[in-house]
C-alpha cells in the first residue's frame, strides 16, 4: 500500500487543478501587479479575481481581503496591528503559537493579555470570555477550529460579546477553512486569518479579512500594495493558486464531500476507540464529541509513548502527528491538551489523525488494521512507557 | 533486572541479515563523525537503517543563570547544530531520521545523580549513567517500539557471542576495540547480556583514522568534525558554574560545605569554601602553600573536612566497589586475577579481585594506584575482555 497521509492539519497537497491554475503565472504571466503595462495588468487581474473568490469564501467584500504570506502573518498582523500600550487583550490558552507568541511579545510593550482556558471538552465557554473583559479590552482573538482537537469554538457568541463591549474580534480560522463554512458577518469578527496550504493551496500564501473601518496598522511597510495594508510585491502564482483552492473548498462544502469525510472520520474513530485503553480528547460531559470540524480526531492511548507510536506508524507508511509540539528543539506536551486538563503523560500519549478530504475507505481500513498492532507492540515493549513518566 | 539469558537467535539474525530483512537497525546518531560513519557503513551495506537522535538536555535551559551565557555555544550534545548535522547525514544517506525526546529521564537518571554525587563530595561519571539508563536502555526500548530489533552505536568496543561459555549456554562478551586510544569499554561495563545481544558496535575493529576515512569516502561533510571531549550538558566543563545554575533553577542553593583543610595527622592547614571544589588527586587550587606539592587525599562530606597530603599518600593498594555488573562471568565466586581501570584514560593495572559482603568486591592491586576516587567506576578486564565493573565506594 502506498503511503497514507493523515496529517492534513499540518499541511495538504496541491490539488491538480490548483497547480494548473498557477502554472501560467510562473513563466508567461510573470508581470508585477503594480506595473502600468499589460503584463502588469494581467497579473493585477489575476490577483483581483482571486480576491473575489476569497471574498465569496469568507462572505465579505473583495476590498476587505488582504493577501499575505499565511496564517502566522495574519495572526501577527491582527495582534501587532491592533494593540497599543495600555490595551488589554483577551485570547485563549489553546491558540496556535502564532497568537500565543504575539501576545507574549505585546507583553513587553505594555499590553496585558488574559488567556481564557477551555473546558475539559476543548470548548471555550463564551461566559469565560465575557468575564475577562475590562474597560481597556481592545481585542479578542479566538480560533475557529483547534488544530489539535478540531473542536469548533462558539465564535458567533464571542463575536456578540465583542460587539457588546466595543472590542475588536479576530478569528484564527486557519484550521476551519475548507472544513466548515466561513461567514465573517455571522461570526461578528473584524479580522480573520486563513492560509492557503491548509486547503490544498500553495504554501507561503494566506489572507487576512479586515472589516471596513477597522483601524489596523500594517505590519509590513513600503509600497502601497493591498490597499496600503500589506507592502510587498504580491505572490501572484500563489494568490492565483489560493483563489483556485478556495473555489474548490467552497464546492467541497456544498457537494457532500465534507459529509462523506465526516462519515469516514467516524469510521476511523470507532476503529481506533475499539482499542482498549483509549479515549477521545475533546468530548463533552455526556461523552459525545464536542462540536468539531469533519477531519480531525485526537485520541489518547494508555501506556503508550506517543512519540514512538508516531515513528512506528511512519515506518509503516502512515503519517500522523503526536500530542507534542517541538519548540526550539525541546519536545513539550501539547499545550492544548494540557490546557484541557490532561496530565503530561496522557498528553504525550496522544495522537492526532487529520484526514484529507481525498481520503479513501481503503486507507481508513488499513489504518484501523495497523494501529492496534502498533499499539499492542509498543505496550509489550515498554509496558510502563518509561520515557513519559516521572 | 532484565532477563539476562543470552539471545543467540538475535545474533544469528544480525549475522545473517540480508537486503530482504525488513526489521530496521536503529542507529544512535549524535551528529558526530563516529555515529554518522556507523549509519553510512550500515546503509551502504544495504541494511534497513533508521537514524535516531536522543534529545537529552535543552542547552538553552540554564542560559543566563549564574554566569552561564545567554546564547549557548554551538556544537554541543543535543544542540540544534548537532541535530542539524545528524539530520543532514540521514538525508544524504536517504534513511528515515527522528529526534526522540528523553529529557525527563536524562535529568532524573543522569543530571540529578550527578549533582547529588558532587554535593556529597564524590566525583561522578555521567557518561556511564547515561549509557546504562539512556543509550542502552531507553534508546533500545524506543528502537524496539518503533519496530527495530537492535541498535547500532559509534562506540569503540567489540561485542561477541561465545557459545562455549556458561557450560554451553553461551554468553555475550565485551572486548576492547582495535583502536586502544579510543577504547570506550570503561563506560560500557554496565551493559546487560540482553543489551549486548541487541547492540551493534560496527566501529570495534576500526581505528579512528579509518572511521574518518570511511566518512570521507561516503561523502559526509562532517568527516573532519572534531571529537567532543567534555560532558555534554556542561559545555566548557565548568562544573561549579553548572551546579550553581542548576541549583538556582531548582530553587536550591549550593549547600554550605566550607570547612577545614587538614593534614593526614589531623593538623589544620587552612580553610576552604566548599567540598564541591575538590576532587581526589587534585593539586591545583587547594589553597595552601607548602614546600612540597599538596594533593587532595580525602573528602569527608559529613565534617566537610578535606585531607591534603603528598603525592605518595595518594597511592592505595586496594579499592572496594559496589553496584556491580558482570559481563564475561555470571558472578564472581572466588578470587580472580584481573587488570583494572579506575579511570577512562589509563592502562589497566594488575590486581586480585575478591567478593566482599553481599554485593561488593575488593580489589588488591599488585602496585599501588594513585587517586582511587569514590564515585568513579572500576572496570575489570581479563586480557581484552571486560569481566565486569562497579562503582568505587
Amino acid at each position: 500500500m502506498p503511503r497514507i497521509y493523515m496529517d492534513a492539519n499540518a499541511t495538504t497537497p496541491l490539488l491538480p487543478e490548483v497547480l494548473e491554475a498557477m502554472r501560467p503565472y510562473w513563466l508567461e504571466q510573470f508581470g508585477n501587479g503594480s506595473s502600468i503595462h499589460q503584463d502588469g495588468q494581467k497579473a493585477r487581474n489575476a490577483i483581483e479575481q482571486a480576491r473575489e473568490t476569497l471574498a465569496d469564501l469568507l462572505g465579505c467584500h473583495a476590498a476587505e481581503v488582504i493577501f499575505n504570506s499565511g496564517g502566522t502573518e495574519g495572526d501577527n498582523t491582527a495582534i501587532f496591528g491592533m494593540l497599543r500600550p495600555g490595551d488589554h487583550f483577551i485570547t485563549t490558552s489553546i491558540e496556535h503559537s502564532a497568537v500565543l507568541q504575539s501576545a507574549e511579545r505585546m507583553g513587553q510593550f505594555g499590553v496585558e493579555t488574559t488567556f481564557v482556558a477551555p473546558q475539559p471538552s476543548g470548548l471555550i465557554d463564551p461566559v469565560d470570555v465575557l468575564d475577562a473583559v475590562r474597560p481597556q479590552t481592545r481585542l479578542i482573538s479566538v480560533m475557529l477550529a483547534n488544530n489539535e482537537t478540531g473542536v469548533r469554538q462558539p465564535v458567533e457568541e464571542i463575536g456578540k460579546i465583542a460587539a457588546d463591549c466595543g472590542a475588536f474580534f479576530h478569528i484564527d480560522a486557519v484550521q476551519g477553512a475548507g472544513k466548515t463554512p466561513l461567514d465573517v458577518r455571522s461570526f461578528g469578527c473584524h479580522l480573520l486569518s486563513i492560509s492557503a496550504h491548509k486547503v490544498h493551496g500553495p504554501k507561503g500564501v494566506g489572507a487576512l479579512f479586515v472589516r471596513r473601518g477597522t483601524p489596523l496598522e500594517s505590519l509590513l511597510v513600503g509600497g502601497s500594495h493591498e490597499h496600503r495594508r500589506r507592502a510587498g510585491t504580491e505572490n501572484v502564482p500563489g494568490i492565483v493558486g489560493f483563489g483556485k483552492a478556495a473555489e474548490l473548498a467552497m464546492h467541497s462544502l456544498e457537494d457532500g464531500t465534507i459529509d462523506r469525510l465526516a462519515a469516514l472520520r467516524d469510521r476511523l474513530e470507532a476503529g481506533v476507540l475499539a482499542i482498549p485503553g483509549t479515549g477521545l480528547n475533546g468530548s463533552l460531559p455526556n461523552r459525545e464529541p464536542a462540536p468539531r470540524v469533519a477531519n480531525t480526531i485526537n485520541i489518547w492511548f494508555d501506556e503508550v509513548e506517543g512519540e514512538a507510536l508516531v515513528i512506528a506508524l511512519d515506518l509503516k507508511g502512515i503519517a500522523v502527528s503526536g500530542g507534542s509540539a517541538c519548540r526550539s528543539g525541546a519536545t513539550l506536551p501539547s499545550h492544548v491538551l494540557l490546557a484541557m486538563g490532561l496530565d503530561k503523560a496522557r498528553a504525550r500519549a496522544s495522537l492526532r489523525l487529520s484526514l484529507l478530504k481525498t481520503v479513501t475507505e481503503a486507507e481508513i481500513d488499513h489504518v484501523v488494521k495497523i494501529l492496534p498492532e502498533s499499539v499492542a507492540h509498543l505496550r509489550a515493549i515498554s509496558p510502563v512507557a518509561a520515557g513519559t513518566r516521572g | 533486572m532484565r532477563d539476562t539469558s543470552p539471545d543467540r537467535s538475535t545474533r544469528s539474525r544480525i549475522q545473517q541479515r540480508t537486503m530482504t530483512e525488513s526489521k530496521p537497525i536503529a542507529v544512535a546518531m549524535s551528529g558526530g563523525v563516529d555515529s554518522s560513519a556507523v549509519a553510512a557503513l550500515l546503509a551502504h551495506r544495504g541494511e534497513n537503517v533508521v537514524g535516531l537522535t536522543l534529545q537529552l538536555w535543552d542547552q538553552n535551559r540554564l542560559a543566563g543563570r549564574e554566569g552561564i551565557p545567554e546564547a549557548p555555544k554551538a556544537g554541543r550534545c543535543c544542540s540544534l547544530d548537532d541535530v542539524y548535522d545528524a539530520r543532514r547525514v540521514a538525508m544524504q544517506l536517504n534513511i528515515p531520521y527522528y529526534v526522540v525526546n528523553h529529557e525527563e529521564r536524562f535529568e532524573k537518571d543522569v543530571v540529578r545523580p550527578f549533582v547529588e554525587e558532587y554535593l556529597a563530595g564524590r566525583t561522578p561519571i555521567p557518561c556511564s549513567l547515561c549509557n546504562d539508563h539512556l543509550k542502552f536502555d531507553q534508546l533500545l526500548k524506543t528502537a524496539q517500539s518503533i519496530g527495530a530489533d537492535c541498535i547500532a552505536t559509534g562506540h569503540y568496543a567489540i561485542n561477541e557471542f561465545d557459545p562455549a561459555r556458561d557450560g554451553g549456554k553461551g554468553r555475550w562478551i565485551l572486548k576492547r576495540p582495535a583502536d586502544r586510544a579510543k577504547d570506550q569499554t570503561y563506560f560500557l561495563f554496565g551493559l546487560t547480556q540482553y543489551q549486548l545481544a541487541h547492540t551493534l558496535f560496527p566501529l570495534g575493529n576500526m581505528t579512528k583514522p579509518e572511521v574518518r576515512e570511511a566518512a570521507r569516502q561516503h561523502g559526509l561533510a562532517l568527516a573532519e568534525k572534531p571529537d567532543s571531549q567534555e560532558i555534554c550538558f556542561i559545555p566548557g566543563g565548568d562544573y561549579k558554574q553548572f551546579l550553581n545554575a542548576y541549583l538556582d533553577e531548582q530553587g536550591r542553593k549550593l549547600p554550605e560545605t566550607a570547612g577545614d583543610l587538614v593534614a593526614s595527622d589531623g593538623k589544620v592547614l587552612g580553610h576552604h569554601d566548599g567540598i564541591s571544589n575538590f576532587t581526589i588527586g587534585q593539586r591545583k587550587g587547594v589553597g595552601v602553600t607548602s614546600p612540597t606539592p599538596l594533593y587532595v587525599l580525602q573528602i569527608d562530606p559529613a565534617s566537610h573536612r578535606v585531607t591534603l597530603g603528598g603525592n605518595a599518600d595518594l597511592a592505595t593498594h586496594s579499592l572496594r566497589a559496589g553496584r556491580l555488573n558482570w559481563i564475561s562471568i555470571p558472578a564472581l565466586t572466588g578470587p580472580m586475577r584481573v587488570t583494572i581501570k579506575i579511570r577512562h584514560r589509563q592502562e589497566p593495572a594488575w590486581a586480585t579481585l575478591e567478593p566482599a559482603g553481599e554485593s561488593e568486591v575488593v580489589a588488591t592491586f599488585d602496585e599501588a594506584q594513585r587517586a582511587v576516587t569514590p564515585g568513579q567506576s572500576a572496570v575489570f578486564y581479563d586480557g581484552d575482555e571486560v569481566v565486569g565493573g562497579g562503582w568505587i565506594v
